[in-house]
């Protein structure tokens, strides 16, 4: 017997939920293909056939039917943003075992779609960088700043055989986050460094391509400006006190803008429904506080990045700011718990 | 003399959530009302109100004239129920009846005679009737809101302990699509809906009238206006959001007062009847006619949608054949709208005083819903809901039977309007889990509420029996007493010193009863259920946490 509401709202599904993100996201793979190389083609390529697969597998093993989880789009948009978050060029295992942890550990462990507490990308990018840091600091330098740039050819050799014609000196570098901490170790000023940093251009395009999906995602009303604006706002707050304080130690705010995966967390990784407090004033204090907390990461961590570990946390952090920041009923007063 | 809306006109205050719905409103207002023809047969269901249902006052064989009372206002909140036409009542029996459940109810069923003979009307002096008299009236003419929610409206109409109330709004938002019956009846009769207002206003010692209609009856709007003017009655367009039309919405909108949670409009000092009771009400107290016929909108699926003034007691099935009957494709029928309105399970159900649209369903306007998937958490339904609810949360809870927690979420201010289950991208029925979740709650509590009495009888009778005992020990003990003393136990008795011990064994049985030594209940309980019990009271009284069989 049908029940009110009789009607849905036209062409809505979670489906097309996942599909925007996804579209949203092709500017800034576009932009990385141009300014890193090819090689960002076989790592998303790798990322999403394991995640597809491990999916696959996962929901056979707990009797679930294959077609309606595999085509919602949500294993893709993990595996993508997991391929944007990790280095290319990485040994093919690797991609494997970050979509392992991020599709079956993080996500179905926790009982699949929507049962997820952590970020199932930021899973799988956190038991690398943990696990493989040497491997994860390899992070291939832009077009015309590295010696070389690998082509397809020579992406898939090093991916699949771990070794070809180039060797890793050739086409990787430090990046700027890493050079800014060695050189602030070695006394030179953050300041000098972040102003002489190889690449930021190439950082710079790639930033604004993902902002430019962000707005995307914002006009199509797939996620609230509450995520972006509290992180980026806290983040820039953060490093601003900072630099204040000591900027011989500190880089400036812009520096923190541009580099790591602060544009992109902004608003594709924090912005996960499933993982991100789902009311207006939780939303400003989860995505806050994970802009505090990437900055002190960054500047007094041992990682190089800390939007994995702030989001990670935060999520953790997310049934409890839920349950106390309910927003006020239609015709209950203000300050009435119940 | 004001047609455009002026700067003083008030502002409005956007209401939180809403969605905009497609409306397809045009497709029944391409004709103006029309009149059913006479039919042969009227079911008259005497539950047509919220409340208590009319007693029947007619029986098989009576013959009955329009507008003759024929079931009784019975209790407080009821209102009476009129023959639609005159002719020859042939039961009164159960009936299906156009309801959620798609249960029988008792209905008057009558055969016309084709005369259509009426009552003397009986028109009422509005402006010197005492007040009282004249709600009494309104409850015998059968006037309920006829918006849906069919609250008697001499009720409303009452301002009791307030003495007045100071702003009356008229409903003419109607914000479900498809339905269109206030739009017709504003764009044909609107000096008739102000006059019923001014009725209103009267009755309820209102400074202040407001009209809230849709910005997407423009028609309607401006025949309300001309209407108005001369008056000092506001017609306000608001913005065409789902659900405008809702009370607490549409007084929030227009006056930026907030109805406190469990209340009415009238706690903020506003009364809101819908355009149709007013109307309705005109004629009652102008024409003196009794509530007998609606306007109902036949649309959806069918080959002649539009508006028709109908009858009370008109079985669904001739006012479907009156707009041309049901196209091949038919998928169903929704009483009232989209978002609100329940499946008709039967067409034999009459039109009642809750039924403003029929509306058919065809595959293509309302597809199947896709199969649900998981929640992902997107928000959408808390950026859509009213109340300011967080859909998802109560959900979940209602999902996993915790409703202590649905409660605490505030389950039941949720008004179960579909703006939740709309949006949602994982198409969950949402607005079923708070039904059910609701009924769960209901249930226990009707559940707690009769074990809580059977308790309270069970131990009355527990101390009854015992003081009975008791009484009846005091009694034998002090007949003994007595005989001991007066010595009508001689020392010649051969039997008298068993029948002295058994005396004195009364005397001690009744002063341990007095003393209250007596048996508990759990005395000839097997061995496993006294332990059981020991440790549960062991429990209990060594607080949380010592539970010995973890």
């Amino acid at each position: 017997m049908p029940t009110s509401p009789h009607i849905v709202l036209a062409d809505n599904s979670v489906r097309a939920v996942m599909f925007k993100v996804l579209a949203a996201l092709v500017p800034g793979v576009v932009v990385h293909a141009w300014m890193f190389g090819p090689a960002i083609w076989v790592s998303l390529l790798l990322t999403t056939l394991f995640c597809l697969v491990i999916e696959a597998l996962v929901l056979a093993m707990r009797d679930l039917p294959l077609k309606p989880f595999l085509s919602d789009g949500s294993v893709l948009v993990t595996a993508w943003l997991l391929a944007l978050s990790l280095p290319t060029l990485l040994p093919w295992w690797l991609y494997a075992l970050g979509s392992l942890f991020a599709v079956l550990v993080a996500k179905h462990l926790y009982g699949g779609l929507g049962q997820n507490v952590f970020n199932p990308a930021m899973v799988g990018y956190a038991v690398l960088i943990v696990s493989f840091p040497a491997h994860m600091n390899l992070w291939p330098a832009p077009v015309g700043v590295a010696g070389h740039t690998p082509n397809l050819m020579e992406a898939l050799d090093l991916v699949f055989a771990g070794q070809g014609a180039v060797s890793p000196d050739a086409y990787t570098a430090a990046t700027p986050m890493d050079q800014l901490r060695a050189q602030v170790r070695t006394g030179l000023s953050a300041e000098a460094v972040a102003a002489a940093s190889f690449g930021l251009h190439a950082k710079e395009a790639l930033v604004l391509s993902y902002a430019l999906g962000g707005l995307l995602l914002l006009a199509h009303r797939v996620i609230t400006w509450h995520v972006p604006v509290a992180f980026l706002g806290a983040l820039v707050a953060t490093a601003t006190l900072l630099h204040l304080i000591d900027p011989g130690r500190h880089a400036d705010p812009l520096f923190h803008l541009l580099t790591g995966s602060t544009v992109l967390g902004a608003f594709f990784i924090l912005t996960d429904p499933v993982s991100a407090s789902t009311t207006p004033l939780g939303k400003l204090i989860y995505a806050g506080l994970a802009g505090v907390i990437t900055v002190l990461i960054r500047s007094f961590g041992a990682y190089p990045d800390g939007v994995a570990f702030a989001v990670l946390l935060m999520n953790a952090a997310v049934p409890f700011i839920d349950a106390y920041t309910q927003p006020r009923v239609f015709g209950h007063s203000r300050g009435r718990r119940t | 003399m004001r047609f455009a809306p002026t700067p003083d006109e008030p502002r409005l205050t956007p209401f939180p959530g809403g969605i905009r719905l497609p409306a397809h409103k045009e497709v029944s207002t391409q004709r103006p009302i029309a009149a059913l023809p006479l039919l042969p047969l009227y079911v008259v269901p005497l539950r047509q109100h919220i409340g208590e249902p009319a007693r029947p006052i007619v029986q098989a064989g009576d013959r009955v004239l329009r507008g003759q009372m024929i079931g009784r206002p019975e209790g407080y909140v009821s209102v009476g129920v009129h023959a639609p036409t005159s002719g020859r009542v042939l039961a009164v029996e159960p009936r299906p009846v156009p309801h959620p459940s798609g249960l029988a109810d008792l209905c008057v069923v009558i055969e016309a005679d084709g005369e259509d003979r009426a009552v003397e009307p009986t028109p009422l002096d509005w402006h010197v009737m005492d007040a009282s008299s004249l709600r009494n009236r309104l409850r015998e003419m059968g006037l309920a809101g006829l918006g849906g929610a069919v609250f008697p409206s001499f009720i409303k109409l009452n301002p009791g302990a307030r003495r007045s109330i100071p702003i009356l709004i008229l409903n003419g938002a109607e914000c479900e699509p498809w339905i269109t019956c206030d739009d017709l009846l504003m764009r044909q009769r609107a000096s008739e809906i102000l006059l019923g207002a001014q009725i209103m206003r009267h009755m309820l010692g209102a400074q202040q009238v407001l009209v809230g209609i849709e910005d997407n009856k423009p028609q309607a709007i401006a025949s309300m206006m001309e209407a108005a003017i001369g008056s000092d009655i506001r017609v306000v367009a608001v913005p065409s959001i789902y659900p405008a039309g809702g009370g607490k919405q549409l007084t929030y909108l227009l006056t930026g007062r907030e109805t406190p949670a469990h209340g009415l409009t009238t706690d903020v000092g506003v009364q809101v009847f819908n355009v149709g009771t007013a109307y309705a009400l005109y004629r009652a107290v102008v024409h003196g006619e009794p509530l007998t016929s609606r306007i109902v909108t036949v649309t959806g699926h069918v080959a002649a949608p539009g508006n028709f003034e109908v009858r009370l007691g008109t079985p669904i099935a001739d006012l479907l054949a009156a707009a041309g009957g049901e196209l091949t494709g038919a998928t169903g029928r929704v009483i009232g709208g989209p978002m609100m309105g329940f499946e008709l399970k039967d067409t034999a159900a009459p039109v009642t005083k809750a039924v403003n649209c029929v509306l058919v369903k065809d595959a293509v306007h309302f597809p199947p819903p896709p199969p649900a998937l998981p929640c992902i958490r997107c928000g959408a339904c808390a950026r859509a809901c009213p109340m300011r609810l967080s859909p998802h949360e109560l959900y979940w809870y209602a999902r996993h039977r915790d409703f202590g927690k649905t409660q605490a979420l505030n389950l039941f201010d949720c008004i179960e309007c579909g703006c939740c289950s709309y949006v949602c991208p994982s198409h969950i029925p949402l607005v079923d889990y708070y039904r059910f979740a609701k009924s769960e709650i209901w249930a226990r509590e009707r559940e707690k509420k009769a074990a809580d009495e059977a308790r309270a009888r069970h131990e009355f009778r527990l101390q009854r029996l015992e003081r009975e005992k008791q009484e009846k020990a005091e009694r034998l003990a002090k007949k003994a007493a007595e005989r001991l003393e007066s010595g009508a136990v001689s020392a010649q008795d051969p039997d008298a010193e068993r029948k002295r011990a058994i005396l004195a064994a009364a005397i001690e049985k009744a002063r341990k009863a007095k003393e209250g030594v007596q048996p508990r209940n759990v005395d000839d309980l097997p061995e496993a259920v006294r332990k059981e019990i020991a440790s549960i009271d062991a429990r209990r009284t060594g607080g949380n946490g010592a539970d010995p069989t973890p």
